[in-house]
């Protein structure tokens, strides 16, 4: 069920909030099993937001980041009705996508 | 970072940072009542829910058959209002029953499936996403939302459970001779940071019943009310407590009588 994403977004005057929670496992591989063995690493590198065709914000993430993160970002310029779209990649290859419109 | 896009600020906090924000200043639970306020409706049990509703529409088992024919006291396939009126009493089963029970009632009988593999691990281990168990509980308990506590007390059977459930809770045992009691009858107090809520109290009970299931940030897991009642043995050094047995459905129904008329608010968030 990983890749999900949750995503509102609101223009309060002139700025745009958007906030985004995304399910994923994010271990960081320093991590045992009840069994003594260690989880693999499993944890987003990338996340980005776009407005539109413009990329908002650009991210570099690691495993110190929790699982499910929550992310908020605010720009400018946004107007209601305009897309706004999350999306991640991770160590293993795995992608992650959501988008909404603006409220 | 991109420039001329008119980015004001950003920023992204993570949970493991609630610690950071437990910083002095703040009263008792104040941290995470401050985590909650920051979370608003970010609650990321909202994936769990969905799970669980997908889950309950999913044909499985030899019989092919999604638990819509499930019938949780409210006839079958009704999930809204259902989950406030539990611990009760069901005529087909003849025992008093809790969600976890019943779910796994419908399981075994309406999807055929094996009761050794449905209550295998019922919750979820270091490294899990969540087990079937706890995304349906958590959507059921989604499906209450906002509802009044109601657990059914008419029939003989659920009062005794209740009775038997009040001298489980005050029954001291085990290496570190504790009780439930010894945590949850007063009000006020608290282990290390955690406020521990007076379960004997009816606004104890109604706060503690109404918020879970609940995301525990330090876990990354929805966990349920059982999950929660068996780590509570685990802590008191008692015996493993298992899904569905008499001794969990027991300390239930007394909690949720005691939080009867208190409002459904599950899934919480919780540390």
């Amino acid at each position: 069920m990983a890749g999900r994403i949750k995503i509102r977004a609101q223009k309060k005057g002139d700025i745009t909030e958007v906030k985004a929670l995304m399910r994923h496992p994010m271990e960081t591989g320093m991590r045992k099993d009840e069994a003594g063995e260690a989880i693999p690493a499993h944890f987003i590198t990338e996340v980005a937001v776009f407005h539109g065709d413009q990329t908002v914000m650009q991210g570099h993430w690691g495993a110190a980041v929790s699982a499910n993160p929550f992310l908020g970002v605010r720009f400018e310029g946004g107007e209601p009705g305009d897309t706004v779209r999350v999306t991640w990649e991770d160590n293993q290859g795995g992608t992650g996508e959501g988008q909404t419109t603006i409220r | 970072m991109p420039r001329g896009y008119g980015v004001k600020t950003v920023f992204l906090w993570s949970v493991c940072l609630a610690l950071s924000l437990g910083a002095a200043r703040v009263p008792a639970d104040g941290v995470f009542d401050q985590y909650r306020d920051l979370m608003g409706d970010d609650n990321p049990a909202v994936f769990v829910i969905d799970e669980g509703e997908e889950l309950w529409f999913t044909a499985q088992g030899p019989k092919s058959a999604t638990l819509e024919a499930c019938d949780l006291g409210l006839g079958s396939g009704v999930t809204a209002g259902a989950y406030v009126r539990f611990p009760r009493y069901f005529a087909d089963t003849n025992e008093v029953m809790d969600v976890e029970a019943r779910l796994v009632h419908c399981m075994t009988t309406i999807q055929g499936r094996d009761l050794e593999s449905v209550t295998a691990k019922p919750y979820s281990l270091r490294g899990d996403l969540g087990t079937e168990i706890e995304a349906l509980v958590t959507w059921l308990a989604a499906e209450s939302e906002g509802e009044t506590i109601a657990p059914e007390q008419t029939h003989a059977a659920e009062r005794e459970m209740y009775v038997l459930g009040e001298e489980i809770f005050f029954y001291r045992a085990g290496p570190h001779d504790f009780s439930c009691a010894t945590c949850h009858e007063q009000s006020e107090m608290r282990i290390r940071l955690q406020s521990l809520p007076d379960l004997t109290s009816h606004a104890g009970a109604a706060n503690a019943w109404g918020s879970w299931p609940a995301y525990r940030i330090s876990q990354g897991l929805v966990r349920t009310m059982g999950w929660r009642m068996r780590d509570c043995f685990r802590q008191q050094r008692w015996p493993e407590l298992q899904m569905g047995s008499t001794t969990s459905i027991a300390l239930q129904t007394y909690m949720a009588v005691n939080a009867a008329g208190g409002v459904m608010s599950a899934p919480g968030l919780k540390r």
